[in-house]
């Protein structure tokens, strides 16, 4: 633990995220309090960042074409983009670590199903999948949890399976089943802790992945749907005004890549600190 | 060797197979059919019905499928019932510029991204290495589609050097030989930087992993003892091996870059199977979205397989057999 304490990735990555998550929260203290906000839409659209309009309203990050606050939008965004993108993992995390546990803790037909299961969705291209599965109803940030939890399980469950096999065949196994424990108690209670740790790593990572997916096909126009503000939308409306307001589509996108790199950082910092074998390494 | 590849053939036939039946379900329970959008509003029940009796659309859904593997296997891919053209035409146009959008940022990527990650292995701990991280990994946390719109932002409107829409100029028709070759080349450079871009990041950051890896290991410092020079050394020793997971990635890999393709067409309207793919699912128009799933899940199949036998080119022990069967080959 100390030395994910020390390491310049994790603090990067836990004050990153932190401060999107202060900003995210306390969204109507941090901005104009209202993302859909409009008063005079032809005096204050297009307002270049940093500028003042004629209601004395100072823009950071400028105006959209419908003179609505980017900056307020891209905060009220962040909740949506976190939100989904956190809810989505913890998904995938489940689905995995059930069909992981399962796979690995039994044998024969069940484990070699499951695990055909798990290579059939591995390799389907996800985004065929997503804009499928986001075609079956309309439209929603509920939707697109669920749609990326349903794609995003597989990786879990191949390092679920691997570690509980491993941790199956220890004595502290064979121990506990000589005590009598039903194997039901010893998968979760004895083998399911010591199988966590790549878990989280991939869940660290798997946050910003969801995060990116989500903007991807709010991109699309297939997950949030305006004038709810999400940073995926927000840069496919900025799309249009590229030309004389670039910073609608910028501020968005920057804000995408920096929470996308802290969660690899963190990721990166944890993979070290938790698995000594591999330090130094990715 | 032979036995192997079989069995991922046979493999690879039942994804495509999965991902064709798949599709065909999911597509038929989403609300909304061809129907309603190719008549529009005004149409009346009686018309609706009609139309959809002739396209086959009012039978039980396990006659439909029945249907469609019946015409399939008689290679009939059937008619866009959005434009009324042939499906095997619609694709056939669409998927040489997916492929070799693809295929291009796959090689690019993975020789900018071995080369990088490789600099990054030998100096490691270096400030060169540092700062290389910092680049890869924001590279890696980029959106395909916004740093698409970035470079269309520089190149296209502030710079006015390279066009961003489509694959051909307006006047691509009339052009010849070299000046045509320049207009697919000037269009293809944007989308391509895209993708390559996105893909050097992880594949650096996964070969310097894999490098690193390798350098710890004893025959290394065998080879160094031996007075091997350290070029030699990363060359032919640590690299070739760490050549064996990161030709694994590249299988694993093409799924996330079809993926990523299918935004950056969507972004530079690149004719390809990922925008004709959006488009049809929008539009439910069933024949087209069948045929470009299967279309791409053939194409992700045949990348893995390909990644099969160039790990066997990497790695001896693949080629030979793992499971020790003596110095037969085969």
């Amino acid at each position: 633990m100390k030395s994910l304490v020390q390491d310049r990735r994790a603090q990067f990555g836990v004050a990153v995220l932190g401060l999107a998550v202060v900003c995210a929260l306390a969204a109507p203290l941090v901005s104009t309090g209202d993302p859909g906000a409009q008063r005079d839409i032809v005096a204050t659209r297009f307002l270049p960042p940093l500028s003042t309009d004629l209601h004395g309203v100072v823009h950071p990050l400028g105006t959209d074409r419908f003179g609505r606050d980017v900056w307020t939008r891209l905060v009220y965004g962040a909740r949506i983009s976190l939100g989904v993108g956190t809810l989505a993992v913890l998904v995938s995390v489940a689905i995995g670590l059930v069909v992981g546990a399962i796979a690995g803790f039994s044998s024969g037909l069940v484990r070699a199903l499951l695990l055909a299961l798990t290579d059939f969705a591995l390799a389907l291209p996800r985004v065929v999948l997503l804009l499928l599965l986001a075609a079956l109803w309309r439209p929603s940030a509920g939707l697109v949890v669920v749609v990326l939890g349903l794609t995003g399980w597989m990786s879990i469950a191949r390092l679920v399976q691997g570690e509980v096999r491993s941790l199956a065949a220890r004595p502290f196994v064979e121990g506990a089943a000589a005590l009598g424990l039903r194997r039901a108690r010893i998968l979760a209670r004895h083998i399911l802790p010591n199988a966590l740790t790549p878990v989280i790593v991939a869940a660290a990572l798997g946050i910003g992945n969801a995060i990116m997916l989500e903007a991807g096909l709010s991109f699309l126009g297939l997950g949030v749907q305006p004038p709810v503000p999400s940073w995926g939308n927000m840069i496919a409306s900025g799309r249009d005004t590229l030309l004389n307001a670039p910073w609608v589509a910028t501020a968005p996108g920057v804000a995408l890549v920096v929470i996308v790199v802290a969660c690899t950082l963190l990721g990166d910092a944890l993979q070290d600190a938790l698995s000594p074998t591999s330090r130094s390494s990715r | 060797m032979l036995a192997a590849l079989a069995r991922r053939l046979a493999a690879g036939v039942a994804v495509v197979a999965g991902v064709a039946t798949l599709t065909f379900f999911l597509l038929r329970l989403a609300p909304g059919d061809p129907v309603e959008r190719l008549l529009g509003p005004t149409a009346t029940a009686a018309q609706l019905a009609a139309q959809r009796q002739a396209l086959g659309l009012d039978r039980p859904l396990p006659a439909q499928y029945a249907a469609w593997l019946a015409r399939i296997a008689r290679g009939e891919w059937g008619r866009s019932i959005a434009s009324g053209r042939p499906v095997r035409a619609v694709l056939g146009e669409a998927w040489p510029a997916t492929a070799a959008l693809v295929g291009l940022s796959l090689l690019l990527s993975y020789l900018l991204g071995i080369a990088v990650g490789a600099v990054q292995a030998a100096r490691g701990g270096t400030r060169l290495d540092t700062a290389l991280s910092v680049s890869t990994v924001t590279l890696f946390a980029l959106p395909g589609y916004w740093l698409g719109l970035m470079l269309v932002l520089v190149f296209t409107y502030r710079l006015r050097i390279l066009p961003s829409f489509g694959a051909h100029g307006y006047d691509s028709d009339a052009l010849a030989g070299l000046a045509r070759m320049r207009d697919l080349m000037r269009h293809v450079a944007l989308p391509l930087t895209t993708l390559t871009l996105v893909g050097i990041g992880g594949t650096a950051r996964f070969v310097r992993g894999a490098m690193l890896d390798v350098r710890a290991a004893p025959f290394v410092t065998t080879a160094l003892a031996k007075g091997l020079t350290a070029p030699r050394v990363w060359l032919h020793h640590v690299l070739r091996n760490a050549l064996v997971p990161v030709v694994t990635l590249l299988g694993l890999s093409l799924p996330a870059l079809f993926s990523g393709a299918v935004f950056v067409e969507a972004v530079f309207a690149w004719p390809g199977v990922g925008r004709i793919l959006v488009e049809a699912v929008q539009a439910r128009d069933y024949p087209v979205v069948m045929a470009a799933t299967t279309v791409s899940a053939m194409l992700v199949v045949l990348g893995n397989l390909l990644a099969d036998l160039l790990l066997g080119w990497v790695d001896p022990r693949v080629r030979h057999g793992e499971r020790g069967r003596g110095n037969v080959e085969g």
